[in-house]
């Protein structure tokens, strides 16, 4: 049986990964019409290109359903539990660099670090009734970080997309975002924590622990990452 | 291997045995109200429990434990005093280790008296002890309420101290704030910058969201007033340091902490309260001699223990959680009573973690 890698289906991250193969010598492409999500891989024999959305790499990782996957280290993080005894990260790849950070309005002059932070929570909850509102759609990232740095009294609301809206319309006091240069949360009046740094994710290259392969899907895999590492 | 049957079996045995000290039976629904459960516990809960989704009533959990159920069926029916006992499955994600079940029945006994106290915290312990005397098992115990005393004698300004109380579940936080406090670390350099302008709100961007501009302006004055407060002493960051590491046989600890209080006044009641707890669970035939006592000991649970604090735990080489934990959650009545609380203490037992240590053995 060959080895399966997942590749992101479509857009800058399908198209960053075809590249970063092709020059490591092995070629993915779609086979057939641009709607179709069969693939091929030119440069090396055993391994069968699937091509799958982002979001459901992890997931597909975890089964064994797919042995080799390409997705952002902070989806990995955020839909497998106890995600690095399901998965090992082969290589980190280089682009689709965005980080998970935690974002109030700028006009909280008073909020520069999670302790202002939980602090503001203690506060608001006193006077409004109920938890300080962080959206998100990076659920257990955050709240295992807000646990770790021990902030309280805080709520998460599913937000995604357009997450950094969110306060504009009065739907939450606070976002758990990804953002690569700060601008769009700039141009909507916020302002990242100094230490509210959740996750920096990039494109990575994962490969599933579940540990039925054959002697040639290993074969195969040892090939694999001898070119890719050259 | 336990079989299910046989953990039923045996979780009758032991609330009959409960039951058989003037317990009454009682029970709670599978599905609890998501709201109820995110309000005392924050976030963090949705790590541990299933959630589910009713069409009428919104978001349900199934069951993380029961007392919190029990404590709301005795605030809005029961009188004091009054004994509970309960069995049945509850419910518990298990991100960190897949192989821990997700399901288990527990046995638990509450108590919901104020006559005494330190009677009641003996009885519960020593009966989950009479439970377990046919397996190995090393007792471990503590009492939250003597740092929570400490901290609430702490010479420092009121905002402090509850600050540090509302976090004594959080020990990184808590000794965050803790340093912050005592001069130990530094003002972060931003809220200096910050208390340095004459009228911060002058420079203020635009406003966004329902946080207002009063709530920001209070803030800033609570930092202006927290930064001209005198720091907390040495002195007394040493004896928190030290209350903190007590960790003896309970004589040795209740000797320990006694010497505390000549410096820390606002522990010696709660350390009366050990004195008094440990006559009473020598009373009851435990060998408090080599009781061990732990004085941070339950800071890292769920944050509803506010007093006594016990577990009963296997050899570590198994690799179990606790068998029987419990604890007095007096603050908890009070919230969830609606303002009016009672003392109580309760604790339970897992039946199926008493059967895989019988195995072992």
């Amino acid at each position: 049986m060959s080895l399966k890698l997942g590749v992101p289906s479509k857009g800058r991250l399908m198209e960053k990964t075809f590249q970063w193969f092709a020059d490591r010598g092995v070629t993915l492409r779609k086979s057939g019409s641009d709607r179709e999500y069969a693939g091929a891989v030119d440069g090396i024999d055993g391994v069968e290109l699937v091509l799958l959305s982002a979001g459901e790499i992890p997931r597909e990782l975890e089964t064994g359903r797919i042995h080799l996957g390409v997705t952002g280290s902070d989806l990995v993080r955020e839909r497998l539990s106890a995600w690095d005894q399901q998965v090992d990260e082969v290589a980190r790849m280089g682009f689709g660099g965005a980080d998970l950070i935690i974002a109030v309005p700028q006009a909280w002059i008073d909020v520069e670090t999670l302790d202002d932070l939980d602090a503001v929570a203690a506060a608001f909850r006193a006077h409004h009734g109920f938890r300080l509102r962080i959206a998100t759609k990076y659920h257990r990232l955050v709240r295992e970080f807000l646990r770790d740095n021990g902030v309280a009294d805080y709520q998460l609301i599913d937000s995604q997309g357009a997450t950094e809206g969110t306060i504009r319309n009065g739907t939450a006091e606070a976002v758990a975002d990804i953002t690569s240069t700060g601008e769009t949360l700039r141009a909507n009046g916020l302002k990242i924590l100094s230490d509210g740094m959740i996750h920096s994710s990039q494109a990575t290259l994962f490969r599933g622990r579940r540990r039925n392969w054959t002697d040639a899907q290993r074969a195969t895999f040892k090939a694999l990452v001898a070119k890719l590492t050259a | 291997m336990d079989t299910g049957q046989d953990s039923w079996a045996r979780a009758r045995r032991y609330q009959s045995v409960i039951a058989g000290q003037g317990a009454v039976v009682t029970d709670a629904d599978y599905l609890q109200s998501a709201g109820t459960l995110l309000d005392l516990y924050g976030e963090d809960i949705r790590a541990r429990a299933f959630t589910t989704h009713d069409p009428v009533r919104g978001e349900q959990m199934l069951r993380p434990d029961f007392t919190v159920p029990i404590v709301q069926q005795h605030m809005a029916h029961g009188a004091e005093p009054a004994r509970y006992t309960y069995m049945g499955k509850v419910f518990r994600k298990q991100e960190k280790d897949e192989n821990r079940p997700t399901e288990f029945v527990q046995v638990g006994y509450e108590i919901f008296d104020g006559a005494n106290p330190a009677a009641a915290d003996a009885e519960v312990f020593a009966t989950l002890a009479g439970l377990l005397s046919d397996v190995e098992v090393t007792a471990a115990t503590g009492d939250i309420g003597v740092l929570r005393a400490a901290v609430e004698g702490l010479k420092t300004t009121k905002r402090r101290r509850a600050a540090l109380l509302r976090h004594l579940w959080r020990p990184r936080r808590f000794k965050a704030l803790l340093d912050r406090y005592g001069g130990r670390s530094d003002m972060p350099a931003a809220r200096a910058a910050l208390l340095a302008q004459d009228d911060p709100m002058a420079q203020m961007p635009p406003l966004l969201g329902l946080r207002t501009q009063a709530e920001i302006a209070e803030r800033i004055e609570v930092l202006r007033e927290d930064a001209a407060a005198e720091p907390i002493s040495a002195v007394e960051l040493d004896l928190i340091d030290t209350l903190l590491k007590v960790r003896e046989t309970a004589p040795n600890a209740l000797v320990a902490l006694r010497d505390l209080s000549v410096d820390l006044p606002s522990i010696a009641p709660a350390v009366d309260g050990i004195a008094r707890r440990l006559d009473a669970l020598a009373a009851r035939g435990i060998a408090v001699d080599t009781l061990p006592f732990e004085a941070s000991y339950g800071r890292t649970s769920m944050e509803y223990y506010d007093g006594f604090v016990f577990g009963f735990s296997a050899d570590p080489r198994l690799n179990l959680p606790p068998l029987a934990t419990g604890g007095r959650y007096d603050a908890l009545t009070t919230v969830l009573g609606g303002g009016v609380g009672v003392p109580a203490v309760g604790g339970v037992i897992r039946p199926d973690l008493v059967a895989a240590v019988e195995a072992a053995q």
